[in-house]
């Protein structure tokens, strides 16, 4: 279980989140979406106690205002947007850095394993630099997996959080990185990522957060939160939402006002 | 399913750059251990340590000149040649990690800087001190004075850089830029006040010389330029984690902000007491790592050792050149460094463009 009560955080004199309570639960993937400058981020950043912030937030029971890191480590792995690496790494090497957490350091047979996870099997002694931006993306998951790789350690949870997981990648592997994650909250884990995009966070999301201008507009499953009204409010545009009759899934966002303009 | 070959782009043979990174140390041990010998036989007064040896083995008396060749002046100076080029390889890659930029050097952010405006303040201004103090203080002025002037450049900085507990990394380098050229400045009004005697002192110094070892001397520098080199292997795997960022290396467990202050220790520590000591050497800091990551990578696990005896065994050599070249005379170690770093970096570069960029 992953609580947080009265999260506020000021980037000088600007409140970016004001108040915010949110929740996720182990063996769902929750989803934060919004407009840009909602403070999804930011939000995602407070949770991985990246951030000082008011409020707390409980990983597990546990405020992770007093984990140390390397106990948070052993506890959550987080994929950011993007990561530059200084210095000419491979990527076996970067994702071997995920071992310095909480797995035990002999586990060294899982950076192939990893790297295929992320379909790159073979990409071992390739130069991190020279790979494309969606290939740097899935080695950067294989790094945070190889921090977590077991979704339930101890009996306990493990949390994946994820800022934009498929912002850099082709809709084959939006798909493969999605499958991932589901599979990794399927197996007990629990999961929280920042989506742009609303089709995706339809099918793999478990529940919706819906932030807009620093306040929670909605939260719960994703029937009850991507609604017309709700959506049209927070990203200030006309949306409406399809419900395909064959599948259970939502087709988003549909601009209703530049059709009704024609 | 179509397999990606990754065969056309460049890749690392066997992707485990670690056996090959012990490889290196090993070798790196045996080359130390040859140059030491050598350095031991090279000299002016044209001593052997093998004759010594044999002497002492067969319990012979050894000739007064020899015992004070080889233990005086030989010895001395070749283990503060191995600690000076250690720490300054050591500031140079610790400083690289911090940065996470290759062209980090402690010259870059001021702490040289800051250490030779100590010493050109002593070796000016050291005759206005109390008569009792500068007796007390004697032979160690110059060294004392640059110590303290590269902790407290580095102080200065990390105040700068620092607010609630946190450093930034770019308000670090411009602060460093700054305060470099702020002592630089300061520097240079001391040279203009200075006499003639004065300027040949301080250009001596400032061309960097392993001459004038003694124990004492290494007896005050050696403990921190020590501690600093038995730090820093224990920085390796916090280094390795922030390449990846500060906030990455924050998530897979590093504590970066312990991380960063002892980093900050140990390169003040390492370069203020070298610096003390010889001088200018430059180019260590920079080549010694820069060679290492091309040959096996940039791990600190393994770069942080060979560093440190690549830069010995490199200094002591640097050392033995400038004692022959112009023999019974020498050269200042700082000019054999340059001369000869200089255009193999550039030959480096040039054969390896491209690949740097990575």
């Amino acid at each position: 279980m992953l609580e947080a009560r009265g999260i506020t955080v000021r980037l000088g004199r600007r409140a970016v989140l004001c108040g915010v309570d949110f929740e996720a639960r182990a063996g769902h993937l929750t989803a934060i979406v919004g407009p840009n400058g909602s403070g999804k981020t930011t939000l995602l950043r407070a949770l991985t106690g990246d951030l000082s912030h008011g409020g707390r937030v409980r990983l597990n029971g546990q405020d992770i205002a007093d984990l140390r890191p390397w106990a948070l480590a052993g506890l959550r792995g987080v994929l950011p947007q993007a990561t530059p690496m200084a210095f000419p790494f491979t990527a076996a090497e970067v994702v071997r850095l995920g071992l310095t957490g909480g797995v035990e350091a002999g586990a060294a047979g899982l950076v192939p394993q990893a790297l295929a996870r992320v379909g790159l099997a073979g990409f071992e002694g390739r130069y991190y630099q020279e790979l494309s931006g969606g290939e740097q993306q899935r080695v950067q998951l294989a790094r945070v997996l190889a921090q977590i790789w077991e979704p339930v350690a101890h009996g306990a949870p493990r949390w994946l959080f994820l800022d934009e997981p498929v912002s850099s990648l082709d809709i084959g592997h939006q798909l493969q990185v999605m499958g991932i994650a589901r599979d990794f909250a399927d197996r007990g884990g629990g999961v929280v990522a920042v989506m742009h995009d609303l089709n995706l966070t339809a099918m793999f999301a478990d529940r919706v957060a819906l932030i807009s201008e620093g306040r929670v507009l909605g939260l719960g499953q994703p029937g009850a939160v991507l609604r017309n009204d709700l959506l049209s409010t927070a990203y200030r545009c006309p949306i409406r939402v399809n419900t395909p009759p064959a599948r259970g899934t939502y087709l988003l966002p549909h601009a209703a006002g530049r059709v009704a303009a024609e | 399913m179509v397999a990606i070959s990754p065969d056309s782009a460049p890749t690392v043979q066997g992707w485990d750059r670690g056996t090959q990174a012990r490889r290196v140390t090993l070798l790196l041990v045996v080359a130390l251990g040859v140059v030491s010998v050598f350095s031991l036989t090279v000299g002016a007064a044209g001593t052997s340590p093998w004759a010594v040896l044999a002497d002492m083995i067969a319990g012979r008396e050894v000739a007064l000149a020899d015992r004070v060749v080889l233990f005086e002046i030989r010895l001395p100076r070749l283990v503060l040649g191995a600690l000076v080029g250690a720490a300054l390889a050591v500031s140079g890659a610790v400083m690289q990690g911090l940065f996470r930029n290759p062209l980090a050097d402690p010259g870059l952010v001021g702490v040289s800087a800051g250490a030779g405006l100590g010493a050109i303040t002593a070796i000016v201004l050291g005759g206005l001190l109390p008569a009792g103090l500068a007796a007390a203080l004697g032979y160690y002025a110059v060294p004392v004075a640059a110590f303290l002037g590269g902790w407290a450049a580095t102080l200065v900085l990390y105040g700068i850089a620092t607010r609630r507990g946190r450093t930034s990394v770019a308000t670090m380098l411009l602060g460093g830029i700054a305060l470099g050229a702020l002592t630089g400045a300061l520097s240079g009004i001391l040279v203009y006040m200075a006499d003639d005697a004065q300027l040949r002192d301080l250009t001596f110094w400032g061309l960097g010389s392993l001459a004038g070892a003694t124990w004492a001397k290494l007896a005050a520098a050696a403990p921190l330029m020590v501690l600093a080199l038995v730090a820093a292997p224990m920085l390796a795997r916090g280094l390795n984690g922030l390449a990846l960022g500060e906030a990455a290396a924050f998530h897979i467990g590093i504590p970066v902000q312990r991380l960063k202050a002892v980093a900050i220790l140990t390169v003040a520590g390492a370069t203020g007491a070298a610096v003390a000591v010889s001088g200018g050497i430059g180019f260590v800091g920079i080549v010694v790592p820069h060679l290492l990551r091309l040959a096996t990578g940039p791990d600190h696990r393994y770069l942080l050792v060979n560093s440190a005896l690549l830069g010995a065994a490199l200094l002591i050599l640097a050392d033995v050149i400038s004692r022959i070249v112009i023999a019974p005379a020498e050269l200042p170690i700082g000019i054999v460094t340059a001369v000869l770093g200089g255009p193999f970096f550039l030959w480096i570069l040039l054969r390896k463009r491209g690949v740097l960029d990575l």
